[in-house]
C-alpha cells in the first residue's frame, strides 16, 4: 500500500461528499447513524468482535511473518457503493481481470506483447516471477486467474483508481461474508433503510467457478481446497471455503499423484481429483519442480498439471502478471488485449529506468512514493511528504546507483468513510478489494468485497499489522430492484 | 559418430518403498548436429511412465510406483548420430527466448569472488565468444577436478572457493560467471565419449551453454577445457543442475536408499574402445 500523507488534496468523504449534506441517495446512513447514536453502535461493535472471536475468525494477511492468530478491528459502520457507483466499477474490473488472464496466457503462450514491443522482454522474461516450469502450458479451459482480488482505492466521487492486482492465492474474502453476517445480525434496521445485494452467495459462484474450470470429460467433478494446514495465518478462511462450499479441506499429505493423476486418500480408498483450490504458494506446490524442501505440496503435482488432468486455481506461474515491475504497464496490457481504454486507472507510475521518469523523480523526491520493484511489504519505500531529508537523500543516491530497480508514484488522497472512534463517529480512509472470479465461460463479482480502514486518524496505512480495521462492504441494489450478479460470457 | 548409451540407475530401498514418484530426464532430442536413432527406457518393476516435455523443451518421463518394491532398475539405452558443430546448438525444437537465462539461482548465485572471476574474463576481450572461452579455460585451469569434496546440492560459490569439484561445479562456476557479464547461459545434462579413456573422468557428464549474438547458444566444457564435439550427446537443459539433472524423485516409504550409476558410452563397430564407470552424479 503505497500511499502516504495527503498534502493540500482534497479528500473525498463518501458519505458527506466535500460538503455538509449527505450525498445523494446516503441520506438514510446519516440518518441510522444519529437515530443509532454512538454508545449504541459501540455496544454493538463490541458484540461483533466478541463473535468473531468465539467463531474464531483470525486473520492475517498472507505472507506476513506474523503467524499468531488475532483479531482484526471490526468496525460497525459499513461503507457503502451505489448500484451505479458498483456497476462502473465491476466494469473495470472484469475488463482488467480479462487482460489479466489474457496476458498470462499471451507470456506462457506466444509472447506475442513482446514480440509487438508493448512490454518489455526483459521485464517479462528476466522477472524471477516468470515460471519456465509452465512455460508453453496451458490450464483446463484456459482460465489462469480465477480469483482475483484487486486493490483499489477511491479519490473522487467518479474516480477509482487501481494500487495493486493479487492474481496468485489473494485471500480475506472470508471477511466480506462474516462481516455481513454480523451486519444483518445486529443492524437489521439499516438493511430495511437500504435495498442491499447480498454477498452469501459467494461460496456458491466460488464453487460453481471450480467446476466450471475441471478438465474436460470429468463427469461430477471432486474439487478439493488445499491448505498448509492449521497453522497458517489464513487457516480459518481456508476451513470456512471448504466448508461453505461442501469440498474437502486436504494437506499435500492427503493428496498423492499416480500415472499423472491427482488422487486424495480417503479411507474408502482413493477418489480422483479434478480442481485444486489451493492456498499454498507456487513455490511448495511440488518438490520436484519447485522448493525441493518442500513438505505442503505434492510429488508430481505439476506433471498432473501439464498432462492437463487437474485443474490448478489459481494457476502457477501467475505471479508475473501482479509484480510491481509488470503493474505500471497494466493499462498498456489492457488496451492491447481489449482493445479498449483501460476503464480503471493506475496510479500514475514513473518507471526510473526510462531517463525522463528518472529526472521528474529526482525532481520532485520530496512529494512522491518510491518504491523497489523487487520489494515488498513496505520494505525499500519513501514516502516522500513524511520522509526526513536524510532519508530523501539516501533515496536519492540510490535512485542514481541503480534507477532500474524503483518506481515512483504521487501520494493519493484516499477516500474516507464515517468509522467509530473513541472521540465519536469519525473519517478514516479506507482501500477496497473486491474479489472477481473467472470460470471457463463467465465472469462474475459479488457485490462487496473486503473494505480495510485505517483506525488511526489521519494515516493511510490500512494494513492489519499496523492498525488497520475492516468493515461491511455494502452494494446497494438498482431501482429497479433487480439483484443481479452480473454473469457475463467469458469469451477470452 | 554413432554412440551406443547404456545408462542404469539402480535404487536399493533397505526397506519397501510404497509410493515412488521419479521426474526423468534422460531421453535426448535430434537437432542439427544430434540425430538419436532409438532410444528406450526399461524399467525391472511394475512401473507406469509418461512421457511428457517440460517448461525448457526437455522430454521428460513421469515414473511412477504404486506397490511396494525394495530395489528399481532403470535402464536408458539407444544410439546416437552426432556431427562436431564446433559446440554450436541450432535447431532445437521449443526454445525459450534466451533472456530467461540470465536469472540467478540457488546454486548459481554470484559471490563476491565469482564476481571478480567475471570482471577479470571481461577485461580480457571485447568479443563475448572469446571471453567464454577464456572463461571456459580459466575454470578449467584454477579447478582442480575432484570427486570426492563436493555433493549434489553443492552452489557454485563453494566450489570455486574450495577450488575444486566435479564437472557440475564447473558448469556451475562458468554459468554464474557468464550471467554475470550479462550473458545468458545454461546448464547441460548429457553423456561424453571419451576418445582418450581418462578414467578420472565420470562417462555420464555436464557442460554448459551460452548465447552469442549471431550464433546463438554455444556449447562450452568447463571441465574439459573444450566446447562439446561429435562425442558429446546433449540430453536435457535448464538454469542449474536442478532443472537438468537426470532424475528427482520422491517416495513414501523405503528407509534408507543405496544408489548406483553406471553409464556406458560406447562408439558402435568399434568394438573395445567403450568404458564403463561407475558413478553417483554427473
Amino acid at each position: 500500500m503505497g500511499a502516504a500523507r495527503v498534502v493540500r488534496k482534497r479528500i473525498f468523504d463518501e458519505l458527506w461528499g466535500g460538503g455538509r449534506a449527505p450525498r445523494a441517495g446516503f441520506e438514510p446512513l446519516a440518518s441510522w447513524l444519529t437515530d443509532t447514536g454512538t454508545g449504541e453502535l459501540g455496544r454493538r461493535q463490541q458484540a461483533a468482535e466478541a463473535a468473531f472471536r468465539t467463531l474464531g475468525v483470525t486473520f492475517s494477511v498472507y505472507g506476513e511473518k506474523d503467524s499468531a492468530e488475532r483479531i482484526i478491528p471490526f468496525d460497525i459502520i459499513p461503507r457503502i457503493f451505489t448500484a451505479r457507483e458498483w456497476d462502473k466499477l465491476s466494469a473495470g474490473l472484469e475488463q482488467r481481470v480479462r487482460a489479466i488472464n489474457a496476458f498470462i496466457a499471451d507470456v506462457y503462450g506466444e509472447r506475442r506483447i513482446i514480440a509487438d514491443g508493448v512490454v518489455p522482454a526483459d521485464i517479462v522474461l528476466g522477472n524471477p516471477q516468470y515460471c519456465i516450469p509452465v512455460a508453453g502450458a496451458r490450464p483446463p479451459h484456459g482460465v489462469y486467474a480465477h480469483i482475483s482480488g484487486i486493490d483499489l482505492v477511491r479519490t473522487g466521487a467518479e474516480e477509482f483508481v487501481v494500487l495493486e492486482d493479487n492474481v496468485r492465492t489473494p485471500s480475506g474474502v472470508s471477511y466480506m461474508i462474516e462481516n455481513r453476517e454480523a451486519m444483518l445480525r445486529l443492524c437489521p434496521e439499516l438493511f430495511d433503510r437500504f435495498a442491499v445485494q447480498p454477498v452469501d452467495n459467494y461460496p456458491d459462484l466460488l464453487r460453481d467457478t471450480l467446476y466450471s474450470v475441471a478438465p474436460h470429460g470429468a463427469r461430477a467433478p471432486v474439487c478439493v481446497l488445499l491448505t498448509p494446514g492449521h497453522h497458517n495465518s489464513a487457516f480459518y478462511e481456508h476451513s470456512f471455503l471448504a466448508d461453505t462450499m461442501g469440498i474437502e479441506l486436504v494437506e499435500g499429505t492427503d493428496l498423492e499423484v499416480d500415472d499423472d493423476i491427482v488422487w486424495m486418500r480417503t479411507i474408502d480408498g482413493r477418489v480422483r481429483v479434478d480442481v485444486i483450490y489451493r492456498r499454498i504458494d507456487d513455490d511448495f506446490l511440488d518438490p520436484l519442480i519447485f522448493n525441493p524442501r518442500s513438505m505442503l505440496g505434492v510429488a508430481g503435482l505439476l506433471a498432473a498439471y501439464l498432462a492437463g488432468n487437474v485443474a490448478i486455481v489459481n494457476a502457477p506461474g501467475n505471479g508475473i502478471a501482479d509484480d510491481k515491475a509488470i503493474y505500471s504497464y497494466m493499462p498498456d496490457i489492457v488496451r492491447y488485449y481489449s482493445g479498449e481504454e483501460a476503464q480503471l486507472p493506475n496510479v500514475e507510475t514513473w518507471r526510473c529506468r526510462e531517463p525522463e521518469a528518472l529526472r521528474y523523480t529526482l525532481d520532485n523526491l520530496e512529494t512522491l512514493v518510491v518504491k523497489l520493484v523487487d520489494g515488498s511489504g513496505g520494505y525499500g519505500m519513501l514516502i516522500g511528504p513524511t520522509a526526513a531529508s536524510a532519508e530523501i537523500e539516501q533515496f536519492r543516491a540510490a535512485l542514481v546507483a541503480e534507477p532500474h530497480r524503483y518506481i515512483a508514484q504521487p501520494t493519493l488522497a484516499l477516500s474516507t468513510v464515517p468509522t467509530l472512534t473513541e472521540q465519536g463517529v469519525s473519517p478514516r480512509h479506507v482501500d477496497f478489494r473486491p474479489f472477481v472470479l473467472t470460470g471457463a465461460d463467465h465472469v462474475c463479482i459479488v457485490p462487496g468485497g473486503l473494505t480495510r480502514v485505517a483506525l488511526r486518524e489521519g494515516s493511510l496505512v490500512v494494513n492489519s499489522s499496523q492498525g488497520g480495521g475492516t468493515k461491511d462492504s455494502i452494494v446497494l441494489a438498482a431501482a429497479d430492484g433487480k439483484e443481479e450478479q452480473h454473469a457475463l460470457p467469458y469469451g477470452g | 559418430m554413432r554412440l551406443n548409451v547404456c545408462y542404469t540407475t539402480l535404487y536399493e530401498y533397505r526397506e519397501p518403498a510404497r509410493h515412488i514418484v521419479q521426474l526423468l530426464r534422460v531421453t535426448p532430442q535430434s537437432f542439427a548436429g544430434q540425430s538419436v536413432l532409438d532410444w528406450r527406457i526399461d524399467v525391472d518393476s511394475d512401473v507406469r511412465l509418461r512421457a511428457g516435455r517440460d517448461g525448457f523443451g526437455n522430454v521428460t518421463h513421469m515414473l511412477y510406483v504404486d506397490r511396494p518394491v525394495d530395489r528399481l532398475k532403470l535402464t536408458v539405452a539407444g544410439s546416437v548420430l552426432t556431427q562436431d558443430m564446433a559446440g554450436i546448438v541450432q535447431g532445437v525444437a521449443g526454445e525459450l527466448p534466451p533472456l530467461v537465462f540470465l536469472r540467478p539461482t540457488p546454486m548459481t548465485a554470484p559471490s563476491p569472488a565469482l564476481a571478480a572471476l567475471a570482471e577479470k574474463i571481461a577485461g580480457q576481450s571485447a568479443g563475448a565468444l572469446d571471453r567464454l572461452h577464456f572463461l571456459a579455460a580459466a575454470i578449467n585451469g584454477g579447478m582442480r577436478f575432484d570427486t570426492e569434496s563436493t555433493a549434489v546440492d553443492t552452489k557454485a560459490a563453494e566450489a570455486f572457493e574450495a577450488g575444486h569439484g566435479v564437472c557440475q561445479d564447473f558448469t556451475h562456476i562458468f554459468i554464474a560467471a557468464a550471467r554475470l557479464q550479462g550473458i545468458p547461459a545454461r546448464y547441460v545434462s548429457g553423456h561424453l565419449f571419451r576418445r582418450d579413456g581418462a578414467h578420472s573422468q565420470e562417462a555420464a557428464h555436464a557442460w554448459a551453454e551460452a548465447w552469442v549474438e549471431d550464433l546463438g547458444w554455444v556449447g562450452f566444457d568447463p571441465a574439459n577445457g573444450t566446447s562439446p564435439d561429435d562425442a558429446y550427446i546433449r540430453v536435457a537443459t535448464g538454469l542449474d543442475y536442478r532443472d537438468a539433472a537426470p532424475t528427482a524423485g520422491a517416495r513414501s516409504g523405503g528407509g534408507a536408499e543405496e544408489l548406483s550409476v553406471e553409464v556406458l558410452v560406447t562408439r558402435a563397430r568399434e568394438k573395445g574402445q567403450f568404458q564403463s564407470q561407475s558413478q553417483v552424479r554427473s
